[in-house]
């Protein structure tokens, strides 16, 4: 039987705590959510599934791949961003290396001595990591667990305890809520400094935070600057909200949105019957006979 | 003569008034209205309880056994606590083929458990639907306990309900005996 729903309804972590404690194998997928025009049984807007946003698949209940469709996930795109190779490098292996898979590509690159097989593991473990801890920040989408539906073949798979990820998970859940609030939309302008270089000399920023603040062009959204960079929807928020807090950015905050809650009071407790074992002992006896 | 009451429970739509139809020797006695057109329930379907389902069976002259069932949507939730008043057990229904429906049964069966503390069982409904999720899943997905019975049920079929009121009847029986 599928595992299908809304993350809305059984969010991520649930999903991912169901997978675990389940020892699942298969491939868990999030879908944009197309707009039907229904609701659904608690009345909210039903959402069918339409294109792929993500896949995360599983091994016996561990993580062992996790793909975002919006992001170039591939070995050379993984080794570059983890600072493993540079972006010369990662261009020329990209022209040379056109239709080689992952693993027979890290053959290559660990043959010819750019990277060795512990940097292409961790680097991938990481990717993978960055990947989950994102999708566990989404609030709404149609997802479908597939049993026993496996990655192909060429990717690398690097077999991750569930565990921890959702404890860390569950902790980036409460970060990313408050980068959220302070950051709601990512359709704002970021305005630099004049002369970023200058502004941000003798400031330690990592390479990300350097690729975001020297971003060029003033009229840049924050949106647009993630997709150029090939960073997540919660990585250029916590960039820009560091380097806000800092002052090397400044942005135009549009509305923020409202959340209610509602809360039940307690019931009563009520009366339990006293009834006779022999009672029961009949009512069985009875139904059994129906 | 002594009646015995026990209480079928759940979200709207999770199988209920269906559940007791399927068992009861009297017509059920249902106090259902069509739903407002236009609103998400009237998708689901045409009539919803909301006071109560009552349904029957007779053991002998001196015993009775009555199956009330809640109304699910929340509005008529004041009828739950005047249900719960002495039941005996009770059965918390949910539709395996609607997650979004999962939270709303947890927490009916939480309000449930609040009102007495009785034994009761939780029935993964509609188990021949083809998006419904398996028993197990549902148990993780619900976080119910290990001791707690939750057991694959269709509504609709006999044999499958009598099993679930077994099974809470044995739960019941333990309770005595422990």
């Amino acid at each position: 039987m599928p595992l299908q729903g809304n993350i809305r309804d059984f969010s991520t972590t649930q999903l991912l705590n169901l997978i675990n404690l389940a020892r699942k194998t298969g491939t868990l997928t999030i879908f944009e959510g197309i707009k039907t025009g229904e609701k659904d049984a608690m009345g909210n807007e039903k959402l069918a599934p339409g294109a792929p946003r993500a896949n995360v698949a599983f091994n016996t209940g561990k993580l062992i791949f996790a793909a975002m469709d919006s992001q170039d996930g591939n070995l050379v795109s993984v080794l570059n961003k983890a600072g493993k190779l540079t972006d010369e490098q990662a261009r020329i292996i990209r022209e040379r290396a056109k239709n080689t898979t992952d693993k027979a590509l890290a053959m290559l690159l660990i043959n010819a001595n750019y990277v060795s097989q512990s940097d292409i593991v961790n680097s991938i473990k990481q990717h993978t990591l960055d990947v989950v801890y994102n999708l566990l920040t989404w609030a709404e989408g149609p997802f479908r667990f597939d049993d026993g539906k496996m990655p192909g073949n060429e990717r690398i798979m690097v077999p991750i305890d569930l565990e921890n990820v959702i404890i860390e998970g569950s902790r980036r859940i409460k970060e990313a809520e408050k980068l959220v609030e302070h950051l709601p939309n990512l359709d704002f302008a970021l305005k630099f400094p004049e002369n970023p270089k200058e502004k941000f000399k003798g400031i330690h920023l990592s390479v990300e935070e350097w690729r975001v603040g020297s971003s060029g062009n003033p009229q840049s959204t924050s949106r647009q600057i993630a997709k150029a960079n090939n960073m997540s929807d919660m990585e250029i928020r916590r960039i820009v909200y560091g380097l806000e807090q800092a002052g090397l950015v400044e942005l135009v905050k549009p509305p923020g949105m409202d959340s209610t809650g509602t809360t039940r009071t307690r019931p009563k407790a009520a009366r339990t019957p006293q009834v006779q074992k022999n009672v029961v002992n009949k009512l069985i006896d009875k139904i059994k006979s129906i | 003569m002594q009646t015995v009451k026990m209480v079928i429970t759940g979200p709207f739509s999770s199988g209920k008034t269906e559940f007791i139809r399927s068992i009861s020797e009297i017509e059920v006695v249902s106090t259902e209205r069509g739903i407002s057109e236009n609103t998400a329930e009237s998708m689901e379907k045409e009539n919803t309880t909301v006071a109560m389902d009552f349904g029957r069976i007779t053991v002998d002259d001196d015993l009775v056994l009555y199956l009330f069932g809640t109304p699910g949507q929340r509005r008529f939730d004041f009828m739950w606590e005047i249900l719960a008043e002495g039941m005996l057990g009770f059965v918390v229904m949910v539709d395996s083929a609607k997650p979004e429906t999962f939270r709303e049964a947890k927490s009916i069966l939480e309000t449930f458990r609040a009102y007495a503390n009785t034994p009761y069982v939780v029935a993964a409904n509609k188990q021949d639907h083809p998006d419904a999720w398996a028993a197990d899943d549902l148990r993780i997905a619900l976080r119910i306990e290990d001791n707690v019975k939750l057991l694959p049920c269709i509504a609709k079929d006999k044999e499958s309900v009598k099993n679930v009121l077994l099974e809470l009847l044995y739960s019941i029986l333990e309770e005595m005996e422990g």
